[in-house]
């Protein structure tokens, strides 16, 4: 059951992405350009999104899922100096390609050198990360 | 401001929220796409069904896209490849050591109210917008 809820989830996740135009690198690089010719469509996709989180949140923080599983009762409120320097270094990456790890697997079914390039070595970072945080 | 642009942003946004909403409520998980990712590569215990069932979702929604809207998903490439991969390589790096991405800081950290979320939301996006900033001035 876990599974299917998962797999629709996931689809319905990417059909919001693309609708939302946050497949699109020039619409994510164009809400970063604050000093350029500024693109607020990433703000209208966080607004809802967040909403929406916030409403399920709220009502149902630390009951019980269908499933038979206990949603997290609490959330992570932790600052230490991995945050601030991961963080960094994914809006590096972000601001290049104008990609993040949702879009960068939506992005599979249109496959060219530069979506497939860079899910490639989307995944090497992750494994790369392995290492260090041992 | 072009409303074009934001109804859809908006019907985007909401049906980001309710998938996340929907995977939190009823299996009890968080949708942070880098850390599905990375239990799917690291093959994680307890946790690998759900999380290739999701990124599989994913995947088959790109595909649903390109049959219902092609023109939703990159054509063309933006940059070249090494800049691809160079990015690339940050992304995945970058978001395992800060533990989240934009979906699992950005929407789910937020939707919390976690300081977490909320101070690794501000710090990539302001990262982000320094680094479009120096793109700029070097010329790429």
């Amino acid at each position: 059951m876990q599974i299917v809820i998962a797999f629709a989830c996931g689809v319905v996740f990417a059909l919001g992405l693309g609708v939302s135009q946050m497949t699109v690198p020039s619409v994510v690089i164009g809400f970063l350009d604050f000093f350029g010719e500024w693109q607020p469509a990433l703000l209208f996709v966080m607004g809802p999104a967040v909403g929406v989180y916030l409403v399920a949140w709220h009502l149902r923080r630390g009951r019980c899922s269908p499933c038979g599983a206990t949603l997290p009762a609490t959330a992570a409120h932790r600052l230490d100096a991995r945050l601030f320097v991961g963080a960094s270094i994914f809006g590096v990456g972000w601001a290049i390609a104008g990609v993040c790890p949702g879009p960068a697997l939506v992005n599979l079914a249109r496959p060219n050198t530069f979506t497939l390039g860079f899910l490639a070595a989307m995944l090497a970072g992750v494994g790369l990360s392995h290492a260090v945080r041992r | 401001m072009d409303w074009a642009t934001v109804w859809p942003a908006l019907l985007g946004g909401t049906l980001i929220g309710v998938s996340a909403s929907a995977l939190l409520v009823l299996t009890g998980k968080t949708a942070g796409v880098s850390g599905i990712v990375d239990g799917v590569l690291r093959g994680e215990k307890g946790e690998l069904g759900w999380k290739v069932a999701f990124a599989a979702g994913l995947i088959v929604g790109g595909a649903v896209l390109l049959w219902l809207a092609p023109d939703k998903l990159p054509a063309a490439a933006p940059r070249s490849l090494p800049l691809a991969l160079s990015a690339g390589l940050l992304v995945g790096f970058g978001t395992r050591v800060g533990g989240g991405c934009t979906s699992g800081h950005g929407v789910c950290g937020i939707g919390r109210l976690s300081v977490r979320g909320i101070v690794a939301t501000c710090v990539f996006i302001a990262v982000g917008a320094v680094t479009v900033i120096v793109l700029r001035m070097i010329g790429v």
